[in-house]
């Protein structure tokens, strides 16, 4: 069970972080925490690509005189490309949610979720 | 091999970059440039579904790289279908006129036009590819389109927007993880390749993760009961012209990435038999019809009664994903069709009570039959056909999810559909009476209100009646485009 | 049996709905707009009328016009049973848009171009019922039918109209829900929703599920057939003007109900199954129930319409019960009071009109003397009467022959009795608006005379039509003939 949980280990990391995440974004009553949470939940996923494509022993992607064209030598690109996509994504989203953080903060003087409820429902 | 999925996809990008640039300098150029851009993309998408109908699928491979190495774009019969869809509504928003569709801020035409562009490429986009990755990307594009979208309808539309914005997230990250997971399995993450692939791996707990994940992120995004807590808000306070084009088109897509997954990624008995999926849709779509015309029989705020018929009427399509037979899905898959035209219909309705007399009250709204007949005359068809009277075409997706329901022998679905039309019928009729019969107040909107201009009163017209062509036609789109999606299931 | 290809049911049902698209021109005059309602029930009655003759040879129009769903068409057909409904909806369309112009213009109401689409809508719709060669085209105009009659339901716009709206909505509504699912229940059963003579149901089928359906049937018509206890909408929607009464609660819309039930019994379900399972039985103690109990409640009414609608209660179980008898004499005795109850109550509503219109006189407690202020209007009434008291020698009496006969037929005496009892009851509520009429003076008529021809003419027409199918009824033997065929092809199990 242990020795389970140390070959793992990165993956118990990653949903400890996912489980943050997620508690930030619908556990939290301020806005930027939130946001914050949503960001730690987006990296989340991106260390699981990233975790996904390591191989032991892998070496950087190009090709390599020495290492040849066996594919076993190197770590998988693949998941690193999409992780680039999904982090220009994230980037886009956490523009995008402060962009909506400012407004609201201009509108309602606060980022309270339960105080913006209570405004918006007047 | 053919490029016309990607036909339907370039001239919506295109024309979306250049009508924000034109835009910010002259707003009619970039209503133009919309206008065409998105006319070309419905000339496309219209012989993409006659040459898919002739020759059966296309495909086109992104950059001559052919799968699973490259990107792969597919028109099917169920892509084509969606995709016409899809640029039929985009085409009848973008001719509402945005003043009324907006109506506070002039000035806001211009991030409208781009954006809805970019929402409906995205939109297009998740329903021609043939990558899961591409689908994530985007999913997130038309997801952040509708977040900027929603915001202009004001402040409170912000922190709705907001809120969508965290539960979108998370659905994509859901989305995201899940391929994660069918990749690291399969190694691909082309749709059509990793079928192949997925059968050896249904026991791995992996791939049924995989598969969780996705149905529950893309739950998210349909607003199934009790993953809708979003909608109402977002869709409430934005303007009724984005309001229309979410509820009619962008919430569906979620819907047919489900559909996607159950005949296309996974075969349909995994999702049927090996898992409980299906039948689990099926029960939550069933509690969120009831409870989504209960709370719209609640709503004083039309566009908030709206809201929660939507959140009813989205749950029709899990129905028909939950039914898992082919009559049921058809239902599922027709009612995407025709509530694209009911709602879009109503909410441009509303739009043009708002913009007209300023009301947005159901009580307020006493004696506008008379004053606005046209307008009030496709409100009465649109109504009939969300309570499903025939002949619209609402009265036709009941009539198969029942048959659907009864060949499935579930006497539960059967009650919950025939329930849900009487308690739609409460929240309709109650406005047809007082439209049609309520004694007029003598408030000043009311009294001095009039038919609004041919803009406003054109594209509502057309979706009512297509709302009356659509079910006197539903024999052919059923036995043509939706028997050959459907074939796969098992009957019975 | 045999059928050809003809555009006239088709016809006939699109007339009223392009009369529809006239009407609602704006900015026309009245003379014009009623010109339309007019010319639009003449030509329908013309087109039904010219279909007749080839009928009666055993020869039946028919139009396929495309699929609505796989594997069911929207079709037409002209049968036996379909022509006796057709022609005398059509028939008294004619008299009623006399009726109605003359009414709307004598109360004066208001929105009277709403009423005269809806009343054309509605008639659009009653042709489709039927002409309806399958089920599910039937459902369609079914539902149609329902809708378009709420317009009319709540035209007065008072708050006892919007009740009633709200209740007939409820009651209607339910009622098609479960005509929506029994339709579902039978393709799955059968395969099929065409109509046969017979029955299309499998002889194999369960129990169970002949139970299930025959109760969902009952709930969707027995609404529309107001047979108790899903009968009280209909008084409530007496709340409606005089004319829509008159043709949509005592003709079109009830008796699409009853002509519902025909089509289920004869030509979905089929005698033989409705008899095994004791499901016939059942119909037949429920209606006689109705029968009765109507007819006692009707005696109770002050208000004269309500009256009216407690007789109409009672007499739409007549011919459901005959139909549920399942023998010949009876069949064809619930198909000739499906016209003969149609004249008279007619009559009778257009009488009730004429004295609205004339005094504002509503109840039955007020109208003493009134026969002497307008004579013809109130003989007309009594002829009427003692047609549906059955009488000879008005028509009553002659479709409640054939019922009492078809119960002695199948030794069902108890259903004679119920027919005898409410024949007396008939006569007990309606004959003492008559002796108040003529028998007990009053001073508070005597400035009022008789209404104006456009009213009087139609109930004169009607009355004089319910004498004369009572008076000469070899005059009218396709009638007869017509009900014969249907209940030797639905009894006897053969023919299309």
């Amino acid at each position: 069970m242990v020795e389970l949980f140390i070959a793992r280990y990165v993956y118990l990391m990653i949903v400890v972080l996912l489980i943050i995440g997620l508690y930030g974004m619908l556990g939290k009553r301020n806005l930027l925490k939130k946001l914050i949470g949503m960001n730690i939940f987006q990296t989340a996923i991106f260390l699981f690509f990233i975790e996904g494509a390591t191989k032991a022993g892998g070496s950087v992607p190009v090709i390599d005189q020495q290492l040849g064209m066996a594919a076993a030598q190197y770590v998988n690109p693949l998941p690193h490309v999409l992780i680039l996509t999904g982090i220009v994504v994230g980037l886009a989203l956490t523009g995008v949610a402060l962009a909506f953080i400012l407004v609201i903060y201009r509108a309602y003087n606060t980022l309270d979720d339960k105080a913006i409820m209570k405004e918006m429902s007047k | 091999m053919s490029s016309l999925s990607i036909l339907i996809l370039a001239p919506l990008l295109l024309a979306s970059f250049l009508a924000t640039l034109v835009g910010i300098w002259r707003l009619t150029w970039a209503y133009i440039i919309t206008i065409i851009g998105i006319a070309l993309s419905l000339a496309a998408a219209s012989a993409g579904l006659f040459r898919v109908l002739q020759e059966g699928t296309l495909r086109h491979y992104l950059g001559g790289w052919p799968p699973p190495f490259g990107i792969e774009y597919v028109l099917d019969h169920l892509s084509a279908f969606m995709a016409i869809i899809i640029v039929f509504i985009g085409f009848v928003i973008v001719i509402y006129p945005p003043g009324a569709g907006l109506y506070h801020v002039p000035r806001k035409g211009v991030p409208m036009y781009g954006l809805v562009l970019l929402l409906i490429s995205g939109l297009i986009g998740v329903v021609v590819t043939g990558d899961l990755f591409n689908l994530f990307v985007f999913l997130e594009i038309y997801s952040l389109a509708s977040y900027a979208l929603i915001t202009l309808g004001g402040n409170r539309a912000v922190v709705a927007s907001f809120r969508y914005l965290v539960l979108g997230t998370i659905a994509g990250g859901f989305y995201l993880l899940g391929i994660g997971f069918i990749y690291f399995s399969t190694g691909t993450l082309n749709m059509a390749d990793a079928a192949q692939l997925l059968p050896a791996l249904y026991s791995s707990p992996t791939v049924v993760a995989a598969a969780a994940l996705i149905v529950i992120g893309m739950g998210i995004k349909l607003a199934l009961f009790p993953l809708h807590v979003w909608l109402p808000d977002a869709h409430s306070y934005a303007p009724p012209v984005i309001a229309a084009i979410l509820a009619a088109v962008q919430i569906e897509v979620a819907g047919y990435v489900i559909v996607r997954m159950m005949l296309t990624v996974f075969r349909p008995e995994y999702f049927i038999e090996i898992l409980p999926i299906t039948s689990a849709i099926g029960w939550v779509a069933a509690a969120g019809i009831i409870f989504g015309s209960l709370m719209a029989i609640a709503q004083k705020d039309f566009k908030r009664m709206l809201a929660y018929s939507t959140v009813a009427q989205v749950a029709y399509v899990g129905l028909g994903i939950g039914l898992a037979n082919p009559l049921g899905l058809i239902g599922g898959l027709l009612h995407i069709l025709n509530h694209a035209f009911m709602k879009s219909c109503l909410f441009l309705i509303a739009g043009g009570i708002r913009f007209q007399t300023g009301l947005h009250e159901v009580s307020q709204f006493a004696g506008l039959g008379r004053k606005m007949p046209l307008m009030m005359t496709a409100f009465t068809v649109a109504a009939l056909s969300m309570v499903g009277i025939p002949p619209t075409c609402g009265f036709f997706s009941k009539w198969y999810l029942i048959l659907g329901s009864v060949e499935a022998g579930n006497w539960v679905f059967v009650a919950v559909i025939l329930t849900s039309s009487l308690l739609t019928a409460v929240y309709f009729f109650r406005i047809l009476e007082k439209l049609f019969a309520a004694p007029p107040n003598d408030d000043e909107a009311v009294t001095k209100a009039t038919e609004p201009s041919p803009k406003i009163v054109v594209p509502i017209l057309v979706l009512a009646i297509g709302i009356l062509v659509l079910g006197l036609i539903n024999a052919l789109i059923v036995t043509r485009v939706l028997w050959p999606v459907v074939a796969l299931l098992p009957t019975g | 049996m045999e059928t050809y290809y003809s555009l006239k049911p088709l016809l006939a049902v699109l007339v009223s709905l392009l009369a529809v698209v006239l009407i609602v021109i704006p900015n026309q005059r009245p003379n014009v707009r009623e010109s339309w309602t007019i010319m639009a029930a003449v030509a329908k009655f013309t087109i039904v009328l010219s279909m007749l003759p080839s009928v009666l040879q055993g020869q039946y129009p028919e139009i396929t016009l495309f699929a609505i769903s796989p594997g069911i068409s929207l079709a037409l057909k002209v049968d036996s049973l379909g022509i006796i409904f057709g022609l005398s909806a059509s028939l008294l369309w004619v008299l009623a848009s006399f009726f109605s112009i003359g009414y709307v213009r004598g109360v004066p109401e208001h929105k009277q171009t709403r009423y005269f689409a809806s009343f054309a809508i509605c008639l659009s719709a009653t042709m489709g019922i039927a002409f309806a060669a399958n089920l599910l085209t039937l459902v369609v105009f079914y539902e149609i039918l329902t809708i378009a009659t709420y317009p009319l339901v709540i035209h007065k716009e008072t708050g006892a109209a919007i009740a009633a709206g709200r209740r007939y909505l409820v009651y209607l509504l339910t009622g098609g829900v479960a005509l929506l699912l029994a339709l579902a229940l039978t393709y799955q059963i059968s395969d099929s929703v065409d109509f046969r003579a017979g029955g299309i149901l499998p002889a194999g089928i369960g129990k169970s599920s002949l139970i299930l359906l025959f109760i969902l049937f009952l709930t969707s018509f027995g609404v529309k057939s107001a047979i108790m206890p899903m009968h009280s909408w209909l008084p409530a929607a007496m709340a409606a003007p005089t004319p829509v009464s008159a043709l949509l609660h005592a003709v079109a819309v009830v008796k699409a109900g009853v002509f519902g039930f025909a089509r289920i019994i004869g030509f979905i379900i089929g005698p033989g199954l409705l008899q095994k399972s004791g499901m016939g039985d059942f119909l037949a103690a429920l209606t006689a129930i109705t029968i009765i109990v109507a007819s006692l409640v009707a005696l109770r009414q002050d208000n004269l319409k309500m009256r009216l609608a407690y007789s109409t209660v009672s007499h739409l179980s007549y011919i459901v019960l005959g139909l549920a008898l399942f023998s010949p004499s009876a069949w064809i005795g619930g198909l000739l009071h499906i016209v003969n109850h149609a004249m008279t109550k007619i009559t009778l509503f257009f009488c009730a009109g004429a004295i609205y219109v004339r005094t504002h006189c509503q109840n039955v407690s007020e109208m003493n003397g009134i026969g002497r202020q307008m004579p013809i209007t109130m003989s007309a009434f009594t002829l009427a009467s003692l047609g549906l008291a059955g009488i000879p020698p008005i028509n009553g009496f002659i479709s409640k022959w054939y019922l009492v006969q078809g119960t002695l037929d199948v030794g069902q005496t108890i259903y004679a009795a119920t027919f005898l009892i409410s024949g007396l009851l008939n006569a007990g509520y309606l004959m003492s608006i008559v002796c108040r009429a003529f028998f007990r003076g009053s001073d508070k008529f005597v400035k009022y005379g008789e209404v104006s021809p456009s009213m009087l003419i139609p109930l004169v027409l009607t009355a004089m039509f319910s004498l004369l199918l009572g008076l000469f009824p070899d005059q009218f033997p396709f009638l007869f003939q017509l009900a014969a065929r249907v209940a030797s092809n639905v009894l006897g199990g053969g023919g299309p």
